[in-house]
């Protein structure tokens, strides 16, 4: 069983490596960009079992690790 | 005074902070790894040195934070143990809960390697006793990632309760409130980017965090 996570900050936080991808964005001539924030993704291989226990599982994770909550948001997405 | 020094992989003033300790203390401070699970007896504080522990992977300071000796550094904080945190020590210090807020990534997006003008906000804790309220003091910065980030509730309670020890004399790094170093509300614990460690020896020029080492010895003999 695999999952993907996605950590991304949350809204209003500031991300000036976001915006200075989208400045670089620009700057090659891409146009239209309105604004980038970026974040990460991570890949877990799980042994295969409950699809709702692996959830949960993942979602303790997140808390404790993957994620830092005071600023991110995280999403979980079992495949 | 007793003392310990955290080290990670990837530490890289712990040495730095050794010296100081031993300089102010007169007594050879124990160095733990990271894979320690206990805290010797009789120590009255823990250093956890600047550096890029676990090289910096996921969060500055989120895999140190999950070692084992965190566990035994957490209890001695809990019984009211002195818990300095510098740097990347400081980023630790968050990532295991013991003080509040995050440490982003400068909005400036610079790597800051350089003396910054502090002002001393709080003097009433072992660290800052020696100074005077509202002094300005020049101590070394070097880090990507030293842009102090709370919610503003939590601002407001640190500020309220005097919890905030330095500030950058100059905006450095975007941090709220030009936040440099915090207390924990007991006053033992003390998270600070600039670097004490490398401004207390006269050979380097800069003795102005000597005072913050010979302060908590003054307080660790009449406790």
């Amino acid at each position: 069983m695999k999952a993907r996570v996605h950590v991304t900050l949350k809204p209003g936080v500031l991300d000036p490596q976001g915006a200075a991808i989208g400045q670089a964005l620009s700057a090659s001539g891409h146009d239209g960009v309105k604004s980038v924030r970026q974040g990460k993704v991570f890949e877990i291989e799980l042994e295969d079992g409950d699809r709702a226990a692996a959830e949960a599982k993942i979602d303790d994770m997140c808390r404790k690790l993957l994620a830092n909550t005071v600023i991110e948001n995280y999403a979980i997405e079992v495949i | 005074m007793k003392t310990a020094v955290i080290v990670f992989p990837g530490s890289n003033c712990d040495r730095d902070m050794q010296v100081a300790l031993r300089r102010a203390s007169g007594i050879e401070p124990v160095m733990l790894w990271h894979k320690d699970t206990a805290v010797p007896a009789g120590i009255d504080l823990i250093a956890l040195p600047g550096g890029f522990s676990f090289g910096d992977y996921l969060r500055c300071g989120a895999i140190a934070s999950r070692s084992p000796i965190m566990r035994a550094v957490a209890d001695f904080a809990g019984k009211g143990g002195f818990v300095l945190g510098v740097c990347n020590g400081f980023q630790v210090l968050l990532e295991t809960g013991l003080l509040p807020g995050v440490l982003m990534r400068n909005a400036t997006l610079k790597f800051h390697c350089r003396t910054v003008p502090l002002t001393v906000e709080e003097t009433q804790s072992g660290y800052t006793h020696g100074y005077d309220k509202g002094e300005r003091i020049a101590l070394p910065v070097a880090h990507h990632d030293g842009c102090y980030i709370a919610e503003d509730d939590v601002l407001d309670r640190l500020e309220g309760e005097n919890r905030v020890a330095f500030r950058y004399a100059e905006a450095l790094n975007g941090s709220q409130r030009d936040i440099a170093g915090i207390l924990s509300g007991n006053r033992r614990v003390l998270g600070m980017m600039p670097h004490p460690e490398r401004a207390e020896d006269p050979a380097l020029g800069n003795t102005d965090g000597a005072r913050l080492f010979s302060g908590l010895v003054a307080q660790a003999v009449s406790a």
